[in-house]
Order: structure tokens, then C-alpha cells, then sequence
């Protein structure tokens, strides 16, 4: 997280789908990723699609895909889980090389596989393509409550600064030569958790008044809204749709 | 381990999601409306800065044992400092942010990924905190040693919580006893470090700025003078009983291996992917799969999920019964 200015996973790149209109990638991402979450495990064929498709995207964005694999890796820990399943499941089981594995929980493996990682590259897309303020935009053109959003901007914009702010206490204290590692030693840490958010706090009074005196009413200013145009909503809907119907496809077939 | 991080998409069944979704928007536009009363046009750079520092703290790693390290959830650290609605607010809006914007946690998993990891460490933890302030004493020490204990149940109510969404969503035929067993117990082992880290978090703002400290509105400076904190023997107790209690609750993780034995020559459970009727669409029934006494897990899912709801729907209602009764400026 340490690219610089609050777009942390964003790459800047010019393509079709860095210009689409927040609000529209949002609920074509939504889409995307509800249709694959409802898809049977059993239908491959689907995912076969579902994954041509969005590697598509990818290519289209011309966000490298090496990017991708780097940042799927997030979703890691949960692989592992994922791997566990086979082993601690119940059922029916099959030989598969030396170990004795469930069927079902084979299956049941594949399953968070395949979805968590479809799910994520969707995911990885989006915020690969849109800068956080536009996700803002986009959120409250989909009228999400504007006190919430207001909040979120503000967490974004003064989250690097408090990463930093930690990071020079953590530095501060092993210049010194304190370097703990047993959890009896946890003191220091968590007055200095505490201290940061008396900090935070006091920042944010501090900020306040300062709003204050430039007018604040309590209303944050309205975003500049873009309207996603003709073009944009067709390509969205035409994803959207094609997601849909495989997913239906699959529900009916298997 | 789980909890520690955001499920991806496609972790419980769609169904689970969908429920889990609505009781989640329910609950958050309860606090959203509460908190609004409560903090007024003062919330919102308060509770983003806020928002920032709980982001912050879940990346600010703190030493376990010997080089491993464990990260804060902060769920009930929040709701006592800020009380439970803004807690839940800010904590919420981490999570939806990290999965819209960092693409940390599934978008179709946000349903139980902000229940199990905003409300109810925030509201179930305030609710312990609040039944754990009548009986401490009250003072400073009272609050930190209620703050400790709060913050371990926080963490074990979400694995608890997750292991009920477990039985109603799973996606594979890991036994509910399994789950139960191994979840709560290494989160209770885990929360240990949430409890004392959030503990002496609590203490240091008590020292320096009492009056940002929602949970102890009520005491005043000579109150919160008044005792030190024996703090050596609290966290050694407080271990003490988070191992017993891990201890305990992993036994249903390894109580009956011949279960599976027995499920493996049982056929007939093996075709249930071919029905795909609305029951088993919502309701897997892979959770009570080769568990040998069906019965006694549902009762145990059964007692402690209501005894979890029941504390998080307190800590929700608590919380709207301070604001009411006191001036929102001192928030």
C-alpha cells in the first residue's frame, strides 16, 4: 500500500474501461461477481467462460496481468484454508496420489477456488482501472447515504498520513533499541495505539474547526457526477447479461 | 486466522450472503440514523479520522511469540472509545473500503465479512463491556479490565458467529463441530492479544484524554484517579481462562474422528449436489454432515448464537439509551 497518493492499487493507463463512468463499473462488477457466486460448482464450463471473459477485460484495460497474479495473492491465506478442505472433509473419498481425500470436499475446495479468485480479479479490476475518489463518485451515484461516504473520503484521505505517523513511532522505538517480541512486551505498542488515536482524535476536532471556519454546514459539497453514457451502459449490460445467462445456464443445466 | 482477514467470494452459500447482506444494511443504517443524532455535522471528520486510525491499527502488527505476530481487529476498541453505533460505522466502512477499493475481501462476501468483523465485535464487545462495567470497580482500572475482557469476546463471538453462518452456508462438508471447534478455539487464543493490546489502548487514552473515552463518560477525574490497575495479575488470569475455555471448546474439533468413517460408507449423501431445490439452495446441509450427535450441535449452535444476538442487539440498544440521556457535544 505504499504507491503514494491514496490510489493504492490504481494503474494508470488510458482504456475504455478507466474512462467508464464509475457508477457503472461498480454495478457491472456487482453483477459479474453475484453471477459467478451463484454458479453451480459443477458447471466448469462456466468458469471456463467466466474466466475467458475476464482476462478479456484485463486485456482490454491493458493492466498487465502479471499485475493480477501479484495482487491475487491476497487472497492466499484463503487458498491454503481452501487446500485444508479435501483432507478434513467428510464423504466419500478417492485416492489422489499417497493421501485419501473427501470427493465432496474436493469439490468443496474448488468451489472457494474458483470464486475467490474470479471474485478478486473482478475486484482487482475494478480498483486497478478506478481512482478511490471516482469509486466515491460512483458509490454515491448509486445513492449510497452521503454520511457514509463523507466518512469514507475522509478515512482515505488522512489514512497514509496515520500509516506514516505509526510507522515513525515504530521507527522511533527500535532506534532506541526496543524490539518486541513476546506478547508480555506489548505495553509500548499499545500505548502507542492508544496515543495515535488520542492524535487521530484531536485531528479530527482540528479539522473540524477548520471546516468550520470555512463555512462548513454540516452538508459535505454535492460530487461532480459523470453520467455514464449510451455506449458505456450497453457494455455493461451486455457483461452484466451474458454473466447472468451462463450463470442461469448452469443453475437450469446442472 | 480466519477472521483475521476478509472472505473472498464464494466462502458461504449465496443464501447466506443474501441474509447475512440485509441483516447487515439493517443494522448499519440503525447506526447510521442513531449516530447522526448523536454526533451531528461534528461526525464526520471525527469518525473518518477515526475510520483512518482503525484501518491503520489492523495493519500495525503486534509481536505474539518469538517473531509471529497478530494484527488488531478493533471492532470493540472502537465502540468503546466512540460508543457502539459510531463504532459500528466506522468499522463497517473500513471493511466495505478495503473490498471496493483495496479489492481485500469478496464484493458478494460483504454481507458477512461487515457482520462478522464491524458489528458484532463492535456492538457484542460494548455489551460485554457495559455488563463487565457493573460489576468492576468504578474506576480507571474497572474500565481496562472490563475493555480486556470485552475485546477477547469480541473476537470470540465473531468465530462463533461465523460458525453458525457455517452451518446454514457451507460450501464444502467440514462438519459443524469442526468449525465450532477449531474456529473458536484458536480465536480465543487469538483474542487474547486483541483483549490486552485494546486494554492498555484504552488505558493510555484514560491517562492522557479520559474524556474520549465513550465507556467511561460516566466517571469522573477523581474516579478515574483513583486506583491502578493491577495489571499483572489480570492479564495472567484473563490467559488463564482464555486457555481453559480454548481448550474446552477444541475438543468438538477432534471428539469423533469415526464419524467420517461412518459418513464415507453412507452413498447416499454423496449425490446431494443433484437436487438443487430453494431448501437446499439457502440451507446446506453440509454442516451437520457426519457429526455423530446432530442434535447436540444444533443446540450448542443454537444457545450460543442466540446468547451472541441477543448481546449485540444490547449493545446496540445501550448504546442508543446513552446518547439519549446525555449531551452529544462531550462525545
Amino acid at each position: 500500500m505504499g504507491s503514494g497518493h491514496g490510489h493504492a492499487l490504481y494503474v494508470h493507463e488510458h482504456s475504455f474501461i478507466h474512462r467508464m463512468a464509475p457508477q457503472a463499473k461498480l454495478l457491472a462488477a456487482i453483477g459479474m461477481v453475484a453471477s459467478v457466486a451463484i454458479t453451480p460448482r459443477e458447471a466448469l464450463w462456466a468458469f471456463g467462460i467466466y474466466a475467458v471473459a475476464v482476462a478479456g477485460l484485463f486485456v482490454a484495460s491493458r493492466v498487465r496481468l502479471r499485475y493480477l497474479f501479484v495482487r491475487l495473492l491476497a487472497v492466499a491465506p484463503f487458498v491454503l484454508f481452501a487446500f485444508f478442505i479435501p483432507f478434513i472433509a467428510s464423504g466419500e473419498k478417492v485416492e489422489l496420489g499417497p493421501f485419501n481425500v473427501s470427493v465432496e470436499g474436493l469439490w468443496g475446495a474448488w468451489n472457494i477456488l474458483i470464486k475467490a479468485t474470479l471474485g478478486a480479479s473482478v475486484s482487482i479490476l475494478l480498483t486497478s482501472t478506478t481512482e478511490i475518489p471516482d469509486i466515491f463518485r460512483g458509490l454515491a451515484a448509486l445513492r449510497i447515504p452521503a454520511l457514509f461516504i463523507s466518512i469514507a473520503t475522509f478515512m482515505i484521505r488522512y489514512l497514509e498520513l496515520i500509516i506514516d505517523e505509526l510507522g515513525r513511532m515504530r521507527i522511533a522505538m527500535t532506534s532506541r533499541g526496543y524490539d518486541p517480541r513476546w506478547i508480555a512486551q506489548a505495553r509500548p505498542i499499545a500505548t502507542s495505539a492508544g496515543a495515535m488515536f488520542v492524535r487521530s482524535y484531536e485531528r479530527g476536532e482540528r479539522v473540524h474547526s477548520a471546516m468550520l471556519s470555512r463555512g462548513f454546514t454540516g452538508e459535505m459539497p454535492i460530487f461532480k457526477q459523470t453520467e455514464p453514457t449510451p455506449a458505456q451502459w450497453a457494455v455493461v449490460s451486455m457483461f452484466v447479461a451474458t454473466f447472468v445467462a451462463i450463470a442461469t445456464t448452469a443453475l437450469v443445466v446442472t | 486466522m480466519i477472521l483475521g482477514m476478509h472472505a473472498p467470494d464464494g466462502f458461504l452459500n449465496p443464501g447466506t450472503a443474501v441474509v447475512t447482506g440485509i441483516i447487515s444494511l439493517v443494522v448499519v443504517g440503525f447506526a447510521l440514523r442513531q449516530s447522526r443524532e448523536q454526533l451531528k455535522d461534528k461526525a464526520i471528520p471525527l469518525a473518518g479520522v477515526t475510520a483512518a486510525f482503525i484501518f491503520a491499527a489492523q495493519m500495525f502488527n503486534f509481536p505474539v511469540a518469538a517473531g509471529t505476530t497478530g494484527h488488531l481487529l478493533g471492532g470493540a476498541l472502537a465502540a468503546i472509545l466512540l460508543g457502539p453505533s459510531v463504532g459500528i460505522i466506522v468499522v463497517t466502512i473500513v471493511v466495505v473500503v478495503q473490498a471496493l477499493a483495496f479489492a481485500d475481501g469478496g464484493l458478494t462476501a460483504l454481507g458477512y465479512n461487515v457482520l462478522n468483523m464491524a458489528i458484532i465485535p463492535a456492538a457484542g464487545g460494548f455489551a460485554v463491556f457495559r455488563l463487565l462495567r457493573r460489576v468492576f470497580p468504578q474506576n480507571a482500572g474497572g474500565v481496562i479490565g472490563s475493555t480486556g475482557v470485552a475485546a477477547w469476546a469480541s473476537v470470540v463471538m465473531a468465530a462463533i458467529a461465523f460458525s453458525i453462518q457455517w452451518l446454514f452456508g457451507a460450501s464444502a462438508p467440514v462438519p459443524f463441530d469442526t468449525v465450532f471447534g477449531s474456529m473458536v478455539g484458536v480465536h480465543a487464543l487469538i483474542g487474547i492479544g486483541e483483549g490486552i493490546i485494546s486494554a492498555l489502548a484504552v488505558g493510555a487514552v484514560l491517562a492522557s484524554r479520559p474524556d474520549l473515552v465513550y465507556g467511561a463518560r460516566d466517571l469522573d477525574r477523581t474516579q478515574l484517579a483513583e486506583a491502578k490497575v493491577g495489571t499483572r495479575a489480570f492479564v495472567i488470569g484473563g490467559v488463564l481462562v482464555a486457555l481453559v475455555f480454548a481448550a474446552v471448546v477444541s475438543q468438538f474439533a477432534v471428539d469423533n474422528p469415526d464419524g467420517l468413517e461412518r459418513v464415507a460408507e453412507d452413498t447416499g449423501f454423496i449425490d446431494s449436489g443433484e437436487d438443487h431445490s430453494l431448501a437446499d439452495f439457502i440451507f446446506a446441509d453440509y454442516a451437520t454432515a457426519g457429526v455423530s450427535n446432530e442434535a447436540l450441535s444444533l443446540a450448542i449452535a443454537g444457545i450460543v448464537g442466540t446468547i451472541v444476538t441477543l448481546l449485540v442487539a444490547y449493545g446496540l440498544f445501550a448504546g442508543m439509551r446513552e446518547s439519549r440521556g446525555r449531551d452529544p457535544a462531550s462525545v
